[in-house]
Order: structure tokens, then sequence, then C-alpha cells
């Protein structure tokens, strides 16, 4: 049983400070849907809206249809996954497990079958007894998960619930992650400023930035083509250049920059006359010697990172702008030496030209 | 002792350890272990003291044992302790409750300048203050008149009533403050997580909050409690022709018997007992000692 989550033109506001604004989408039942923006962004304000501990200072939230207005959070078919995990550490395992159950009055001897049998689900057998502060990290996150399942909520809320795992741990229970949600059908909401985690597991992604809805679409579509300069830079690595926009053909653009003028495509509602940037993927730059033609800039390499699976490349033009290319790591590449001079080339169709701001850059991104 | 030496310099740090030594034993020690080897001695006239009499027995202790009427005492100055206890904890577990997660943080210092001025006035003018309050001509039974609530004046102080109300009055903060500890110690998400898997408010308290807050009621009970029947101030003080409390017994055996031996006798019961009392509680409800001393 799974229910979709209606958000339509929801407001937030604190004070003078309007941290969510006019964010309207409607995500679909059995979706796994993510937020995804920096902190302060106002996603989690958006989950405990969905929730029910905030109420919204405009718009409605419908779940199943149902507008969710006066609804207490313990009304609400949801269940909450805390970024702490809020686990109760006096019970153990299974009575945390079945304490929704016990809630709704199911007897004892068949909340700890169904507490064992969700504990299954999470491929942790034989935990029922133990105490929380016995659990690792990851299995701790395993009984959140089957304690927000227990109650058998139509749409499950995560924030952040990975962000205090290793990098390791993480990777595995984002597949864990999303095989169980395939697994109940369950609706899944999360929310994240880690862009790996939404594009890896989510169907789709809402980008936000100051309390609005950037972009939704598909991961793919999110990092191939984002809606503007901000869903651009937040997600992924960039080279930027600002501009101007001196003609368009079709849905090309020559774009005058101060490292020379490029062919590139025009973003959605980007017209000739606005403040523009473009944006290339370090992974669309071919770095190669000898004169480039079009959409070519010389420039120096100034640092090579080896990265395992892939080789970051930093280097400069005659401006001084640094601009980064990325080389798989198959051997057939030929890897660049620091000093050397090179032509940093790419293809018109992969560079995009967009407004809006930037994402800052800080060390969470 | 390095880090003071360090910090005060040797004259100043004899100083501290001499007063708090001289403090502690002088003031303390000594006098309880005069007091503990007198409860044994009888009480004679001079003239027989060091005299064949003059034996170590256990005979004030059983005097105790010996008298129903000081038994009776007895336990109702621990039933009714115990009632103050639990009164103090029905009073302040809502309030802590509401200090720790619900009022906001730019009034909390405001609540407690409140809660404890109270503190700064002297316990024996506080409870004339409630002697007069609950008088049977006083300002209590003339606003409960006035606004019609009662028909005739209450006497308030007859039985333990008013000495349970000068009680309550006087050590429901020693219950309130470990109380707001454990409960502000709690994390709110996990009152949140309560209440999203559907629990509605009282289930919260009962398997979330107060289960944390067991250490804080543990050590809240054991000082209101200890207090209340050490209490002779307001027993004495509040007290109707028919409220008897223990100390007021060990009082009249130092004070009127001139008796100290027994008197002595009858305190180091009273301790006794109510540790006790107090163990045989904590083992009821599983509370560890390590757990109240948090």
């Amino acid at each position: 049983m799974s229910a979709g989550v209606d958000l339509d033109h929801v407001c937030a506001d604190f004070g003078t400070f309007r941290a969510v604004d006019h964010v309207a989408v409607n995500i679909r039942p059995g979706e796994f849907f993510s937020f995804l923006g920096p902190s302060g962004c106002g996603k989690t304000t958006i989950l405990r809206m969905i929730s029910g501990f905030i109420s919204p200072s405009q718009g409605v939230i419908r779940i199943g249809g149902k507008d969710m207005k006066g609804q207490r959070p313990n009304q609400r078919p949801t269940a909450l996954i805390f970024q702490n995990l809020a686990l109760f550490p006096l019970m153990p395992v299974w009575e945390n497990i079945a304490f929704g159950l016990e809630v709704r009055g199911v007897d004892r001897h068949k909340r700890r079958a169904r507490a064992e049998e969700l504990l299954q689900l999470v491929d942790l057998p034989d935990a029922a007894d133990k105490a929380i502060a016995q659990l690792s990290g990851g299995q701790k996150q395993r009984v959140a998960i089957a304690r927000a399942l227990a109650v058998e909520p139509q749409v499950m809320l995560l924030d952040e619930p990975l962000s205090a795992l290793d990098l390791k741990l993480r990777q595995h229970m984002r597949a864990e992650l999303r095989a169980i949600q395939k697994r109940t059908g369950v609706t899944f909401i999360y929310i994240t400023h880690d862009q790996g985690e939404a594009l890896a597991m989510s169907d789709r992604v809402g980008v936000m930035s100051q309390g609005r809805l950037q972009q939704v679409a598909d991961p793919r579509e999110i990092y191939n083509n984002p809606a503007n300069g901000f869903v651009a830079s937040f997600v992924g690595e960039n080279n930027i250049f600002t501009g101007d926009i001196q003609g368009t053909e079709g849905d090309l653009a020559r774009f005058a920059t101060a490292s020379g003028t490029f062919t590139a495509r025009l973003g959605p509602a980007v017209t000739q006359g606005m403040k523009a940037r473009l944006f290339l993927r370090p992974e669309h730059v071919r770095l190669a010697p000898g004169s480039g033609g079009a959409n070519s800039i010389p420039v120096e390499v100034t640092d090579v990172a080896f990265e395992g699976n892939f080789i970051s490349i930093h280097a400069r033009d005659a401006g001084g702008q640094v601009l980064l290319a990325e080389a798989r790591n198959d051997g057939a590449t030929a890897v660049p030496a620091p000093g050397e001079r090179l032509h940093f080339t790419f293809d018109g169709q992969n560079a995009v030209i967009l407004t809006g701001d930037t994402a800052a850059r800080d060390a969470d991104t | 002792m390095k880090d003071l030496l360090n910090r005060y310099g040797l004259l100043l740090t004899t100083v501290f350890a001499v007063l708090t030594g001289f403090w502690i034993l002088v003031l303390v020690v000594l006098p309880n272990i005069y007091l503990f080897e007198h409860s044994f001695k009888p009480y004679l006239p001079v003239a027989e003291l060091g005299g064949p009499k003059d034996v170590y027995s256990l005979d004030n202790y059983l005097t105790f044992f010996r008298s129903p009427i000081h038994i009776s005492v007895f336990v109702w100055t621990v039933v009714y302790s115990a009632l103050v206890t639990v009164i103090c904890f029905l009073i302040a577990y809502p309030l802590a409750y509401y200090l720790s997660k619900v009022s906001a943080r730019a009034l909390l210092p405001t609540i407690f300048l409140l809660l404890f001025i109270p503190l700064w006035v002297s316990e024996v003018l506080r409870s004339f203050a409630w002697f007069i309050i609950l008088a049977l001509k006083g300002p209590l039974n003339a606003s409960l008149l006035g606004l019609g609530i009662i028909e005739d004046p209450v006497r308030w102080i007859s039985g333990f009533r008013g000495v349970i109300i000068g009680l309550v009055y006087t050590y429901v903060l020693f219950m309130l403050f470990p109380l707001y500890n454990a409960i502000q110690s709690l994390d709110t998400n996990q009152i949140e997580a309560a209440e999203d898997l559907g629990a509605p408010w009282w289930r919260t308290h009962w398997r979330v909050i107060l289960p944390h807050a067991k250490p804080g009621i543990a050590s809240g009970s054991v000082m209101v409690f200890m207090l209340s029947a050490g209490s002779i101030l307001v027993p004495t003080l509040l007290a109707s022709t028919n409220s008897r409390w223990f100390t007021e017994i060990i009082q009249q055996w130092m004070f009127e018997s001139q008796d100290w031996n027994t008197g002595s006798a009858y305190a180091f019961l009273l301790l006794i007992l109510c540790t006790v009392f107090v163990s045989v509680v904590m083992r009821v409800f599983r509370v560890k000692l390590s757990d109240i001393a948090k």
C-alpha cells in the first residue's frame, strides 16, 4: 500500500524568513523521490511539514489525495526516519521495531512475530533481543528502517539517514534502501545534500535552493540537462565561463568569454541579452596537443590528481582561469604531466548556457 | 592537589585543606561518632557515670521497639514523607517537562529566577507564612470563601494536612531540578519519533520520557523523602494536635527529657530505617545507586 504526496504551492515561514517558497510537486505512489539541496535550503522543513510536525503557512499537502491539514504526526500514514535515527535506547531492538504496533494495541505475541519478520526483511536476524547500544551504525540504520516499516506507512520519509555512516557502508546502504523500497512498494521521500545518493537511488530528484524547487526530473535529466545555473553547479563538477550571448542559431548560440568565443547549447528559456554562464562537465573535455580549432582553449596543465577510476586534471588558460578535465583511467588515454601545454577542447552539444546563480561550493557539495 | 598548589600557592592551599578538614572532621564526623557512642550508653545521674552501671548496651535502641506509640509515629512519618514525595513528583514532573521541552528558551532564566527567589527566604519564615496562609481566618480561607468555592472555612492545619502542605512547598524544588536535568538530556527527536509512530501523548511519556527520567525521579525522590522524614521545623510549626513527626520525638528525648543517649539512638534509628526503606523502594523500582549519582 502506498500513497502519492501532493505539495500544492506549499510555503513555510519562520517569522519573516520564508524557509519554503511555493513548492509544488506531485510525488507518485511507490516512487523514490529525493529532495536534494545544500543545508538551509528548506528540504528538512518540507519533510517536517509532510510528517506533520510543522504546518505550512500557505498551500496544501495531500497524502493519497487527502488534505492533511490539522492532522497530527500520529494520525498521518507517514513514518519518518530521523537523521540521528532516534531509536529508543532503553528498549531492546524488537520493542523498538514493535513500538508502533504496541501503540496500536497489537498483542505482545503478534508484535514479537512481526518484529522478527521485519528483522528478516532488513537482513538483521537474531538481533531481536539485543540492546540498541550493542549495534553498529549500519545495524541501527536497519532497525530504524524496520521500526518505520512496522507501522505499514504509505509514505516513508527519510532525513539524511546515511550521513553518519562511513563511505563504504553508505554505498552499501544506498543499494539496500533502494531494494527495500522496491520490495515494499512504499513511497520514499528522501532528503539529502549528497548528490551521489540522490542520483543513485531516486526515480526522480527535486533540486532545491533557498526554499524554492529549482528542477524536478529523473537523475539523468538533472545531470545532463540542468534547468539553471544552480542545478548545474550543485550537481556534479563544472567548468564555468561567464560571458555574453553573441548570436543564436537554432538551439545553439555563440558565447563570448574571456577565454574565447565558443559554440554551446542554449539552456531552457535562455535568450540573448540575459546574464548567463556557460557550463561544461569535465568528463566532456578532451586535452590534446596541437591546434584545436573551434571550442578550443590553449592551456597549461597545473596539477594531475590520480583518483583511481579516473584522473582529474587541472589546467590554466592564458587569462588565468582554472579549468578542469577528467580522463578515464582505461590505460588507453595518455595522462598529461604538469607543465605540459595542450588544447582544451569540447563539443558544443556538451556545453550548455544557463542563467541563475551558481551554488556556493563547500565541503558538503 | 597539584593543580591547587600551582594555582593558589602553598599557604592558601594549606588554609583550604585545614579548613575543609576541620569542617568535615570536627563539625561532622566527630559529633556523629560522639552521638553514636553515647547512643549505646545508659542515661545515668552524674554520680554514677563511670560506675558499674555505665556499660554499653542496646537498651536505648530497644526502647523504641518496646514503645508502640513511637513505632506508630515512625511509621506515619515514613508514610507521610512518602506521600509528600509522590505529591512533589506529581507537581514537578509536568513542570520539568514543560521547562525542558516546551517553553521558549528565552523564558527559562526568568522562570528559574522566579522559582529560586523563595529559596532566598529562610525556611522558618516560609513556614510561618504558610501558618498564616492556612489559618482558619487566614487569606486562603478568605479567598476561597470570597470566590464562593467553599461555604465554611476549612481547618487546613488539622491532622497531617498542614505538615504535608508545608513539606511539599519546602522541598518541591529538590524534585524539580533533578527531573529537569533528566528530561532535558532526552533527545527531542525521540519524543517526535514516538509521536510519528502513532503514540498518543500519554504513551510517549510512559514509554519514552519517564523511563529516561528514572534516574532523576530516583534522586529527586530520595532527596525529598529523606529531607521530609528528617525535617523538624515544618512539622513543628505547621503541626496540629495529632500530627506527630518522628524528629519531634528525638527532640523531646534530647531537650525535654535531657536524655541525649536515647535521643541519639532514635536519631540513628531514623537514619538506618529510612535508608533501609529507600533501598527497598529502589529495589522495587529497579533503580541502581549509580543511576542516582549520574
